[in-house]
């Protein structure tokens, strides 16, 4: 007799069991501290922080931690702390011109007022495992500037004292709030941004590489790269200055595509940028180039590049909805299936019905029978 | 029904903040209000993943009352695993009394099927829904099919259901069907079997869709018209079984086929457990 298999309260439980054993490993090994990871994996730790869109590097050190290393996990970990937040004080926008730089690079001039500053980077590391690491040898500390690093101009504004490159300016406009309200489509570039600055890393790479390989080619030269620390601040009272509440890293591309320009407008330089907290250069180099690609229809350019479609791009892009609906499919879909059954069994019984023989016909047998008639089957489909 | 409670665990009654469920809620009074219409809202992360009903629980924590009892199915079922986590999140987040029995629930949360047993006046039903959009597969634009709505333009719907029946000689949706509801709005019950969509019509009970993901609520009012779409030809028909339930022998419900061996031997069981256990009770 059958019974219907009851305990699934049990067996989640001994399954989240068996995975805290899982996340700790091998005892003899001591165990991962949240500090270790927050000061070790910070690329790890900053593209957390970026996709939950919460500036807090202990806790997505946390959430790396808890989710043995899975990235999407950790933002989803960290996304869903997130929401629980009140919102205490809306922040005065940021000056990225301000920013306290680390790292500052462009690809369009060789010298450039300020400098180029390589900073903490990957880019010409030879990709060589260091087996030394292996061995946890000792690591030289960095070599100091003689003096700080002056506040540096950003790039492009220097092309726009000359017009060569659209202008952009503050509108004033009260900014659409992805986080409290839902998309609607069409978005304007400001609601594009927030979502991209969300957006999966690995995505915004593909799509943002699609459009360098003809898929909505754009032309782009990385005007500025720059990563550094910002002052956050709050306007307390309407007249006092504003009160600076910490510091965080941001990492911002500024990118110089191909003109615009009609009979009206004299030819200019256009712009895609992109912004992320944290350390993540490859994400906002990606951003840019797909927020690039989302102005075409703006720009008067032909919207063929998948990149270049809003509603796909833009709808697709968060981590946490599609790894959620992607792993939905592991719930049980028995009454859908079943009704998929009902049907599919009564449609090929009329199939056979028509077409003359006995219902419940060997379709396997058919199959082969086909396949004999049809000795060579390549050359079948060649042909 | 929602009282504004910090418990143990150091989230407000019923996990969401009660100003984000004032704002759902006000989703809810214009759904109600225009049945049928998706209502878009600002859908927050839960602590489940998307796709896994986030949008049926928001609309759960909303409604729920201290007082009220809680009953959650999945396939019909009170013991999957999904129905056994929303279960447990409630308990612990909002400390409601839980059921199994549909009579004595004030809200089921319900992902894919709606109860044998008939609901009543009072009693919630909340739909854990995936994809509301029913034209979405026909228009991938959103920005497309909001105006195929406005406009009442259907005409790609039953296009699509007659290439069905032209290729197959059969509509081939059998979960998820279309309903036209109150003569209006063409709506998506949820991946529900047709079979269920006879019970939307004119039910008793209020019934509230939630697209967590898509962030997107709607309703169904008790004693509202709502017709599954077909053709005179071809009218609307549910799925049947040649055999009842092999443990209750119920006759009128859905059954799952359930494979009991490796010689392709199989069997069907009420795919509602509580409806199938209360009948078993009722004999013995």
């Amino acid at each position: 007799m059958y019974v219907a298999v009851k305990g699934g309260e049990q067996a989640i439980a001994n399954a989240h069991r068996w995975l805290a054993d899982r996340r700790r490993g091998p005892r003899e090994t001591p165990e991962l501290d949240v500090a270790q990871v927050e000061g070790q994996l910070r690329l790890a730790v900053s593209r957390v922080m970026a996709e939950a869109s919460l500036y807090d590097p202990e806790l997505a050190a946390l959430a790396i931690k808890q989710s043995s290393g899975d990235m999407v996990e950790a933002v989803f970990l960290l996304r869903a702390y997130r929401t629980t937040l009140p919102r205490l004080a809306e922040t005065l926008p940021l000056d990225t011109a301000a920013m306290r730089i680390e790292r500052r690079i462009s690809a369009t001039y060789k010298d450039i007022p300020g400098g180029q500053v390589l900073g903490p980077t990957y880019d010409y590391t030879h990709r060589l495992l260091d087996f030394l690491q292996l061995a946890n040898a000792e690591v030289a500390s960095p070599v100091a500037a003689e003096e700080g690093l002056a506040a540096c101009p950003q790039l492009l504004e220097l092309l726009d004292a000359e017009g060569l490159i659209e202008r952009e300016e503050d509108d004033g406009a009260e900014p659409y709030d992805i986080t409290r309200d839902p998309p609607d489509f069409p978005v304007d570039r400001a609601t594009r941004l927030q979502m991209l600055a969300r957006g999966d890393e690995g995505y915004l790479l593909a799509l943002g590489y699609s459009t360098q390989r003809g898929y909505g080619r754009n032309h782009p030269f990385a005007g500025e790269i720059r990563l550094g620390s910002l002052e956050v601040e709050i306007a307390v009272e309407e007249d006092d200055e504003p009160l600076c509440i910490g510091e965080i890293e941001i990492s911002e591309c500024q990118m110089i595509n191909q003109f615009g320009g009609s009979r009206e407008t004299a030819p200019q330089f256009t712009r895609g940028y992109g912004l992320a907290l944290g350390h993540n250069e490859r994400k906002t180099m990606a951003m840019a180039l797909v927020d690039r690609a989302l102005r075409a229809e703006e720009l008067g350019e032909t919207t063929a590049g998948p990149a270049q479609q809003a509603e796909f791009v833009l709808a697709h892009a968060d981590s946490v909805e599609a790894a959620g609906f992607v792993s939905h499919l592991k719930l049980p879909h028995y009454v859908d299936f079943q009704s998929e059954l009902e049907l599919l069994r009564r449609l090929r019984r009329e199939h056979a019905a028509r077409a003359g023989v006995g219902a419940g016909v060997d379709t396997k047998t058919n199959t082969a029978t086909s396949n004999a008639t049809h000795s060579d089957p390549v050359k079948e489909q060649q042909a | 029904m929602t009282a504004s409670v910090a418990n143990a665990n150091g989230y407000n009654f019923a996990y969401l903040d009660e100003q984000t469920k004032r704002m759902i809620r006000r989703g809810l009074l214009k759904a109600v209000a225009i049945p049928g219409y998706q209502v878009p809202f600002g859908g927050r992360e839960m602590p489940m993943p998307y796709g896994w009903g986030t949008g049926g629980m928001q609309l759960t924590a909303s409604v729920l009352g201290q007082d009220d009892v809680l009953k959650v199915i999945d396939q019909g079922a009170d013991d999957t695993t999904n129905a056994v986590s929303i279960r447990a999140f409630f308990e612990r987040v909002a400390g409601v009394t839980t059921t199994t029995a549909t009579a004595e629930a004030d809200v089921i949360q319900t992902r894919h099927r709606i109860p044998e047993q008939p609901l009543c006046q009072g009693q919630l039903l909340i739909f854990q829904v995936p994809i509301p959009e029913p034209l979405r597969f026909i228009e991938p634009s959103e920005e497309e099919t909001r105006l195929m709505h406005a406009l009442e333009e259907y005409g790609v719907m039953h296009v699509k259901l007659y290439e069905d029946i032209a290729r197959h000689g059969h509509i081939a949706t059998t979960y998820a069907y279309p309903v036209k509801v109150d003569g209006r709005y063409v709506t998506d019950p949820s991946p529900i079997p047709k079979f269920d969509n006879p019970k939307l019509h004119m039910s008793e009970a209020l019934m509230l869709f939630g697209a967590g993901r898509e962030k997107r609520l709607y309703a169904i009012p008790p004693h509202t018209r709502v017709e599954s779409l077909d053709f005179d030809d071809h009218p609307f028909e549910v799925q049947q079984w040649d055999a009842p339930c092999a443990i209750c022998g119920a006759r009128d419900t859905f059954l799952d086929e359930v494979i009991t061996d490796d010689q392709g031997g199989r069997m069907f069981v009420c795919s509602d457990t509580d409806y199938c256990q209360s009948r078993v009770e009722e004999v013995a």
